[in-house]
């Protein structure tokens, strides 16, 4: 069948059939490897993308179940070479050591400062819970999505809301 | 990775048109909703279906409303619009208090209430909380509806009374004044299913005294709810002696299995403690509530 998606803000449309997985056409059909795959038992969390700006396990999600919508993976992260405040606090805090988990870390990271740009360190066990890191213990990953919410971007983006809301 | 078999894949856009699409893909055919049951399922290849009918464009399935004394949630209600209503939190809390420990957020994300209710999985928190919220499931065919009590709706271990053809359309739990209500878990690690579960509403008299109470519990293998520990709270006025009895009755009910999340004894002694721990946050909750 024919899907259609916008992926990273670039409309696509690719033959699969309905039975791929999201994870599968997002790196074997359209070749964006940054999402990893890690289990059959949709726990590991490493194939977390967002999907309308919200975190979901790729491995559970039918490619045709995402037709007609908008997936942001970890290549979309960054806007050029500018990369984003979450990509920053990981290099800044050491959030990563082999990356298997990081790219799903970081989206959901992503997905978190957009609804909750001050979130304490319990809201962020919390919403990385469904995913598992093998290296770094969580409190370098914790750190750095702490250093990600007190970036100027981040903090910009609230003041932006409270004049709006 | 496991990869599922193969299938057609068709979206319905309506109630009516999922019932059409059912019909002409035939038997093999199977609505998915969040698919976080049904996926994993076919990746390993326990469930095979021919036809996969897409419901999350059903939005019709996707509210929260208050209807008098009744809240109506829909099917296609995912867990983290559950756990986000504040309504539901102000009502009931006891599915802020299982949301909570349902899968991960990520999962929460994607999962239904619909979904969850039709998996019918014994480890099922919605299912406990659902019983004892006293709640009704509203299911819909072609040849009309029918609203069914959770024992009714519930056959047995992943089996329900939703026909082929039907769809489980809606929730409806009865709000009732000087009520209170909580859950709680006991989990391996976060995100797992229930070791053991207890779920407990309590509706209090004018006088103080239990008016109506009703305790389920999940993974424990009670069908239905703990009606002997029920039983004797019902008229009584509520304190310490009578939850640890109530917890030795829903314990003496239970009749778990020993697996790799533990032992019978273990679970039994969970039983107890948590029908006890609910009874006591349900009961201060309903002390609280004045407003239905
Ligand atoms: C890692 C992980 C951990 C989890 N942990 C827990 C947990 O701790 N506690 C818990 O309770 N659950 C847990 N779940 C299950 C989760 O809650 C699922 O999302 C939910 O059980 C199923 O909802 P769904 O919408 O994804 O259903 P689906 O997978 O889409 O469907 C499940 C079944 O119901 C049928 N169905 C769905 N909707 C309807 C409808 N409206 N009418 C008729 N039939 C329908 C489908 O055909 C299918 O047979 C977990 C899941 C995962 C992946
Ligand atoms: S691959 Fe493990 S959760 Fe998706
Ligand atoms: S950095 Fe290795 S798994 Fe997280």
């Amino acid at each position: 069948m024919q899907i259609s998606m916008t992926v990273n803000g670039k409309d696509i449309t690719e033959e699969a059939e309905p039975r791929v997985l999201l994870v599968h056409f997002i790196r074997d059909v359209l070749r964006l490897t940054g999402s990893h795959r890690g289990c059959d038992t949709s726990n590991c969390g490493t194939c977390v993308v967002l999907m309308d700006g919200q975190s979901v396990k790729s491995c559970t999600v039918l490619a045709a179940m995402a037709d007609g919508h908008s997936i942001t993976t970890v290549e979309g992260l960054a806007s050029g070479a500018t990369l984003d405040p979450v990509q920053q606090g990981f290099m800044e805090e050491h959030g990563l050591q082999c990356g298997f988990c990081t790219p799903g870390m970081m989206l959901t990271a992503r997905a978190l400062l957009d609804n909750n740009p001050h979130p304490d360190e319990g809201e962020i066990r919390e919403a990385i819970s469904g995913q598992m890191c093998r290296c770094t213990g969580y409190a370098t990953i914790v750190r750095s999505v702490q250093w990600a919410a007190q970036h100027p971007a981040t903090q910009e983006e609230t003041a932006g809301e409270e004049v709006t809301a | 990775m496991q990869i599922p078999a193969p299938f057609d894949y068709v979206r319905a856009s309506t109630v009516d048109n999922a019932f059409a699409l059912l019909e002409r893909h035939g038997p093999e055919s199977r609505v998915v909703a969040g698919g976080h049951s049904l996926l994993p399922m076919m990746k390993l290849r326990l469930a095979r279906p021919e036809c996969l009918v897409d419901i999350n464009d059903v939005f019709e399935l996707d509210f929260v409303l208050r209807d008098g004394d009744t809240l109506r949630i829909g099917a296609m209600t995912r867990h983290s619009t559950l756990l986000e209503s504040a309504e539901i939190a102000r009502l009931f809390p006891i599915v802020g208090d299982a949301e909570r420990v349902i899968a991960d957020p990520t999962v929460r994300n994607r999962g239904t209430i619909g979904g969850s209710l039709c998996q019918a999985d014994p480890a099922k928190d919605l299912s406990t909380v659902c019983k004892v919220l006293g709640a009704q499931a509203v299911v819909r065919g072609p040849a009309g509806e029918r609203l069914l009590s959770m024992s009714e709706f519930h056959r047995g271990p992943y089996e329900t009374a939703v026909a082929h053809n039907e769809l489980l359309c809606e929730v409806r739990i009865p709000i009732r004044a000087r009520s209170g209500s909580a859950y709680e878990k006991v989990e391996r690690r976060v995100g797992d299913w229930a070791v053991v579960a207890a779920g407990a509403s309590v509706t209090l008299a004018a006088d103080g005294t239990i008016d109506d109470v009703r305790i389920g519990l999940t993974a424990v293998g009670i069908v239905g709810t703990a009606t002997e520990a029920e039983a004797v709270l019902r008229g009584r006025h509520p304190g310490e002696d009578l939850f640890v009895e109530a917890g030795r009755l829903a314990a003496l009910a239970s009749d778990p299995v020993a697996d790799q999340r533990g032992p019978v004894d273990y679970k039994r002694h969970l039983a107890d403690e948590l029908t006890r721990r609910v009874l006591r946050r349900a009961t201060a909750r309903a002390t609280e509530t004045q407003e239905g």
